[in-house]
């Protein structure tokens, strides 16, 4: 399925003015002129889609009303129900997630000598990290340094984050991309045997190293590799739907379910990881999103009843470029690179209304004001709206062959739908792309409640109000390491929890008791629903 | 809406012609567990096979990328078991003998090209597994790098080699053993190891990480606004 003929009408208009905007440059908003357009269109100003939380340890604080209805719903199990005498898993630490963040903990706690079990929702590696393809950044270079790292990660996040948790992530950045090295990443390198290093949006030093287009794929594989090789036992299709305290309200496991055979089972931790990622498949103000099947915020829900803070969970990041044609690919990501190689950004006229290269929320905002205001966007069938990214502008910058030769998986994406994005441009909106709040930690990833950690975008902090390309992937392997040698070293001091209860659980409800809200709501989410509603309702629970 | 007639294993559903593989089962009601992990073409979580209508020939793809037609019958594969041998990399050599000693299969590659047919990243794969095999290790790396791990390949062998972990383990061999280290990176790990990074920022100002994070956002945003971006090329 390609374009239609009412796009095909706007594709020649697109065509007719390619030649005279070669040389065009569309004007760099000021300051003031971007913090206009944000306050006026980016969905995070949208007062109507936020409101504040009414229970729990955040209690007061603004977030996505999609998020707060997760948060503010009722436990999946009845607490009394739960059978807590029989332990089906006893470790030393349990890690919540396969992603890579639940990956690097496994390593290094596995590494430091603890007794390891890793769950995860879907298969291992089925995770937004496989989805990275960008790169990671690192201050290696002899003109950059760890410091100036320091300075681009808080201007990104607008100077909100919290400083120690940007010491540690700017600080072992270099010794992160050795041990990958040393596992055998395949890091693209130079003629020199020096990791090939570029800018990404909000860099002032070169430091994003990729693995070609499939950098997060390549650790994810690599992490996982290795801890097959390692015999790290890993419960697949295994959701955690809450966690586990001791009596003194220490973390001591979790409530796993089977997603199959859909029992339950208990597993008995001294520490515990939680490394669940975010919450793109809550689909926020209704936007479609980049993330993984799995993205639900069930991690924030569990540690959330479990007493640990939220922060900047106010703050999303949506990418201005998400494909919203065709209709197979919607939400999904067009990498940046489209437009660091040349393309612009054009309305139904072919026209231009925004420099390319805004920073994201900026950027995101324009497309949205074009399209909502202005009135400019292309329509398409399915009652979505969008605007042209010029691709084939790239081909009359850079020579023929230049967008296959550098967007080798954008090209192959398109392909398959019969696109070809060296000839046509690319249909795009804004997509739901990253959470840049989460759980609160220190810099040893341990939160407010002892033996209880996190890492990875299910902390919140490290990244401010708004995380620059390349520092997720560093995130997970930063916290990922740091909490699977912080626990593996706890672990050799606790004993293993005597009792385990679900006190705080309990407490949980019956604060949403009192805020009255409605039973009928629960969570965690664990995986979205796309049938049609017409299919639900008739469905029955027999079996 | 143009409807298809698909089979999904057998029983079939009428749904709206375009959608993929993975959008029509939803549609005709199910909800997913298995065989479903980025719905973006990275996973490879989502193999399928697949018989078009009036077809002889068995095709496969990736339920998440390939589009219905009508009179489909697919099946997905959420689970072929795989085999995969223990190593260490770090007491390993980026050798043929030492590929073969681990995966002996490759051994037997009949050069029939079923797995490059099945490739839904459209991959070289035999070149590859044959590459492995004469002990170009950096030329399999290469040609193995896009590969999702889907697994379509090994259910084709007729050799029953496990082709996309024969991919991984190069990729592992060339990166640690061929592709020389990074000289750069093992002076800045000592340097941060033995805490001797203090730099100069731009605008002349000398701090070490620690004492930055006790600067006050004033302070910080001057040095933010003071920053000169190094010229250079784009991720
Ligand atoms: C398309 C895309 C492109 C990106 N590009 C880049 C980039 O170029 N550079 C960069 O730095 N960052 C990038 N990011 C961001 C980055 O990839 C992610 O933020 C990061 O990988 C998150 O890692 P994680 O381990 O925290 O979470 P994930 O990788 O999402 O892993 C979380 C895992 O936990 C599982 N899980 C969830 N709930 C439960 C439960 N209840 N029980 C058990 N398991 C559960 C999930 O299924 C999943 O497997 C990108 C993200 C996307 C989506
Ligand atoms: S679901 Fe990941 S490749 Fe299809």
């Amino acid at each position: 399925m390609s374009y239609t003929n009412e796009m095909r009408e706007s594709i020649k208009k697109v065509n007719a003015t390619r030649a005279k905007r070669l040389h065009e440059e569309y004007p760099q908003l000021t300051l003031e002129e971007r913090a206009k357009i944000l306050s006026a269109f980016h969905p995070d100003h949208k007062d109507e889609a936020f409101r504040k939380i009414t229970v729990g340890p955040s209690k007061g604080e603004k977030a996505p009303n999609e998020f707060v209805d997760v948060l503010e719903s009722y436990p999946l199990e009845s607490p009394d129900e739960i059978d807590l005498n029989t332990i089906d898993y006893d470790v030393d630490i349990l890690i919540i997630g396969g992603g890579g963040g639940g990956s690097a903990a496994s390593l290094w706690a596995h590494m430091n000598g603890a007794n390891v079990l890793m769950c995860t929702k879907l298969r291992h590696g089925e995770a937004n990290t496989m989805m990275a393809q960008g790169g990671i950044q690192a201050a290696v270079s002899e003109t950059d340094s760890p410091q100036i790292h320091y300075l681009d990660i808080l201007g990104g996040g607008h100077f909100d984050n919290f400083p120690e948790l940007v010491e540690a992530m700017a600080n072992d950045a270099p010794g992160i991309i050795k041990w990958h090295e040393k596992l055998g990443v395949m890091y693209d390198k130079d003629e020199k045997n020096h990791m090939l290093i570029k800018h990404g949006g909000g860099t002032s030093r070169m430091r994003m190293h990729s693995a070609r287009d499939y950098t997060g794929a390549v650790i994810m594989r690599t992490l996982k590799d290795e801890m097959e090789n390692r015999k790290i036992p890993v419960l697949e299709y295994t959701a955690a739907i809450d966690l586990l305290l001791d009596d003194e309200g220490k973390a001591a496991g979790a409530l796993l379910w089977n997603m199959e055979t859909k029992e339950y089972k208990i597993a008995r931790a001294k520490a515990v990881i939680v490394a669940t990622g975010g919450f793109g498949r809550l689909h926020i103000q209704n936007f479609p999103t980049t993330n993984h099947y799995g993205a639900t915020a069930d991690g924030l829900v569990m540690i959330y009843r479990a007493g640990v803070k939220l922060a900047f969970m106010d703050a999303v990041q949506y990418h201005p470029t998400g494909a919203i044609w065709p209709e197979q690919i919607v939400g999904l990501l067009v990498t940046e690179k489209v437009r660091g190689l040349g393309a612009q950004v054009l309305n139904i006229d072919g026209i231009q209304f925004t420099y390319p290269l805004e920073p994201r929320d900026v950027e995101s905002a324009k497309i949205i004001k074009e399209c909502l205001e202005v009135k400019k966007g292309v329509p398409t069938p399915t009652g979505n709206i969008g605007v042209w990214l010029d691709s084939p502008l790239i081909e009359l910058k850079l020579g023929k062959g230049a967008v296959k030769k550098n967007l080798p998986a954008m090209f192959r994406q398109y392909e398959r739908f019969g696109i070809d994005i060296s000839v046509d441009p690319i249909l795009i909106y804004p997509t739901l792309h990253y959470q840049n709040g989460g759980g609160m930690i220190n810099s040893d990833a341990e939160t407010s409640v002892p033996n209880l950690f996190l890492a990875g975008e299910v902390a919140g902090g490290i990244h401010g109000r708004n995380r620059l390309m390349g520092n997720s992937l560093l995130d997970i392997n930063v916290f990922g390491r740091r909490a699977g040698i912080a626990a593996a070293k706890r672990v050799k001091t606790v004993d293993i929890p005597k009792k385990l209860t679900f006190n705080h659980v309990k407490k949980y409800v019956e604060e949403l008791k009192s805020a009255k809200i409605p039973e009928d709501r629960k969570s965690p989410v664990l995986l979205p629903d796309y049938s049609r509603i017409e299919k639900r309702v008739k469905r029955l629970s027999i079996f | 809406m143009d409807m298809v007639t698909v089979y999904i294993m057998g029983r079939e559903y009428q749904v709206p012609a375009g959608l993929t593989i993975m959008k029509a089962m939803e549609y005709a009601g199910y909800r997913l567990i298995r065989g479903c992990g980025c719905r973006g073409g990275f996973c490879g979580g989502c193999g399928t096979i697949i018989r078009k209508k009036g077809s002889y020939k068995l095709t496969v793809g990736l339920a998440c990328q390939t589009v219905v037609e009508d009179g489909m019958q697919f099946a997905q594969i959420p689970y072929y078991p795989p085999h995969h041998p223990d190593y260490m990399l770090e007491n390993m050599e980026p050798t043929a003998e030492q590929i073969l000693k681990i995966y002996p299969e490759v051994f037997r590659c009949l050069s029939c090209n079923s797995c490059s047919k099945v490739c839904p990243q459209d991959l070289r794969v035999m070149d590859y597994v044959q590459a492995a095999l004469r002990g170009d290790i950096a030329k399999a790396a290469d040609l193995s790098f896009d590969c999702l791990n889907c697994g379509l390949c090994a259910t084709r062998c007729p050799v029953e080699i496990v082709q996309y972990n024969v991919g991984n383990l190069v990729k592992r061999l060339y990166s640690r053993y061929i592709a020389p280290a990074d000289d750069r990176l093992d002076k800045r790990c000592k340097e941060i190891e033995e805490n001797k990074v203090s730099t100069t920022l731009d605008g002349g100002f000398n701090a070490t990480l620690n004492e930055m994070t006790q600067f006050d956002k004033k302070k910080l945003k001057d040095l933010y606004n003071a920053r000169v971006k190094e010229p250079g090329e784009s991720a």
